[in-house]
């Protein structure tokens, strides 16, 4: 069972501000879904290999050549904050 | 037949024939969206200009003999996933509802350059996570063969679409069943593709071990014809090995005499509707008369497939959608800091389903739950894939239901668990990365349309499509 302190601590890692609300809703839903991942406890899955994808390519390379994107300009301006040359200008860090 | 009904192969040949324009068949569609949309609500945005404008192109070249392609001409829509150079692609959600990409997917970009004619972004579940289309920001997609029924998903739109005849054929992705559920659901052809045959470049993504873009239309033959055009290796998308293209159109007619054809005695679980498995027992009847011979199969791990599926899927997503931080791109909270931001952006445009799976792939990968759950579904989905391999030992393709009901009603109660169980039948293929095609066979009593799968091995969309063209060809 997953406790609503830890769905607001997950939900802290994943940068999901959650109200209440949400923590209650969700707390005993996701509790539910991870008690069913149980199931593959079944499964016995000693000495078999991990598969991460399935196409069999390795080590897929190109030519290390510079492309200039065309798009560089409206790509930046993709942004809903104040563009300044070339750059997002976003609240300070530091 | 009216213009509308008719299949992507019979329009583009009349086209071609000089019988008809492209204008016209694109105004035949512009007027079925208007007269019908407000109803079914299968558009997130439509682009009448542009395609009036392209379609306008389409009869230059034919005028000129410079006709691109097949496709040239045809009318298609997009799953509003694809990005499109100028036009909004919002993955039907809050996050990216103002978002227009500066430049378009490869697989549009390939259909565009083959001269096809856009007519707008389909519905989808919130980034292709749901199977109803109800978790989209903009609404549930009704079923064009009632109303009061979902359409599917996620590729609930693109089903809609072609169903409800908006557009001679629409791309979808299959990520867990996405193009295959829809397409039983409102009765057209799906084809999921292999993974890594079509590029995802482009495409928004959710779960990048498994997505895979493909087409649903009237038939396997319109499919055909599609995949021809959008298939094939991508310098942009490392996942697309350098396998050649066939000319898939010219693989329909070969007789399935001698095929040998499995049926997974695991994918008729509990619960399964009696229609859908009298509609497999019916197409099992077609195959054996064509002259295939169908024999009972087993693929053990099917069970533990769901599980497998909802760890590593979330796990990509809590990834991917990390992406969307109110910062570069999409809609964003105004905050005093960067983590205001970040957290009221993802509040506040992420609906549920969406907040439950990067919660759920967040909590996966952390730290000390990363083998339990991480680690265990990648060694049971290398289980899941050898049954597959193993099954293709013996048999040249899988017969099977997509899933255990006919499209059920708009609104149901939600249950995000029982959700995901449903897709039992279609995730293993997702999983093992092979293609498949759903074909349309028949109807519930209520009316319904009810369809079946035919799985093959990867690269092997000939096959697949191959099977589902003579089942359409018989059941014409």
């Amino acid at each position: 069972m997953l406790t609503q302190d830890e769905v607001r601590h997950i939900a802290k890692l994943a940068k999901i501000n959650l109200t209440e609300a949400d923590v209650e809703r969700l707390a005993p839903q996701i509790s539910g879904i991870l008690d069913y991942f149980a199931i593959l406890e079944e499964v016995d899955t000693e000495g078999v290999l991990e598969t991460s994808q399935v196409t069999g390519l390795e080590s897929v390379t190109r030519s290390d050549e510079i492309h200039m994107s065309e798009i560089e300009a409206a790509l930046v301006n993709c942004t809903p904050h104040q563009v300044e040359d070339n750059s997002v200008k976003i609240p300070k860090i530091m | 037949m009216s213009l509308v009904q008719k299949s992507l192969k019979d329009l583009s040949t009349a086209f071609q024939a000089g019988e008809i324009t492209s204008r016209e068949i694109t105004e035949a569609f512009i007027a079925e969206i208007e007269a019908r949309d407000s109803e079914i609500n299968a558009f997130v945005t439509t682009t009448f200009d542009l395609a009036r404008e392209m379609a306008d192109a389409s009869d230059s070249r034919y005028n000129n003999d410079t006709l691109l392609s097949d496709l040239d001409g045809m009318p298609v829509t997009l799953k509003d996933v694809v990005c499109t150079a100028g036009v909004k692609t919002t993955a039907s959600s809050n996050i990216l509802k103002d978002f227009v990409p500066p430049y378009n997917a490869t697989v549009w970009q390939k259909l565009k350059d083959a001269g096809a004619v856009l007519l707008g972004k389909v519905n989808t579940d919130e980034f292709t996570m749901g199977v109803s289309t109800e978790t989209s920001a903009f609404g549930v997609t009704k079923n064009p063969h009632d109303l009061t029924k979902v359409s599917g998903g996620s590729s609930g739109g693109s089903a809609a679409a072609v169903a409800a005849n908006f557009c001679v054929a629409s791309i979808g992705t299959d990520t867990g069943g996405s193009i295959r559920q829809p397409a039983h659901f409102c009765g057209c052809t799906g084809l999921k593709v292999s993974y890594g045959r079509v590029s995802r470049w482009g495409t928004i993504p959710m779960a990048s071990s498994l997505d895979s873009v493909g087409c649903l239309a009237k038939t396997a033959e319109d499919c055909a014809m599609v995949l021809e055009v959008i298939a094939g290796r991508d310098v942009k998308d490392s996942t697309t090995p350098p396998e050649s293209v066939p000319k898939y159109t010219e693989c329909l007619e070969q007789p399935l005499k001698g095929l040998r054809i499995g049926i997974p005695q695991e994918y008729f679980i509990e619960g399964i509707d009696d229609e859908i498995v009298s509609v497999v027992d019916s197409t099992k009847a077609i195959l054996e008369n064509l002259g295939a011979k169908v024999v009972d199969v087993s693929l053990p791990h099917t069970k533990y497939g769901i599980a497998a599926y909802y760890i590593i899927a979330p796990s990509e997503i809590s990834a991917n959608l990390s992406r969307y931080d109110g910062i570069r791109y999409g809609s964003a909270v105004e905050g005093n800091s960067l983590e205001e931001i970040y957290t009221q952006t993802r509040e506040q445009g992420f609906g549920d389903e969406v907040k439950r799976r990067i919660l759920i792939g967040t909590y996966a990968l952390s730290a000390g739950y990363y083998d339990a759950y991480y680690r265990k579904a990648q060694k049971v989905r290398t289980l899941v894939k050898q049954d597959f391999d193993n099954a293709f030992e013996e048999v040249d393709a899988l017969l099977a239901p997509i899933f255990p009901t006919t499209a059920f009603e708009v609104g149901r109660d939600p249950d995000p668990l029982r959700d995901y169980i449903e897709d039992i039948l279609t995730i293993p293929a997702n999983l093992a990365g092979i293609c498949g095609v759903a074909v349309p066979i028949g109807k519930s009593k209520a009316g319904l349309p009810i369809g079946v799968q035919f799985l093959c091995k990867a690269f092997a969309e000939d096959r697949a499509l191959n099977i589902a063209h003579q089942i359409e060809q018989t059941l014409s």
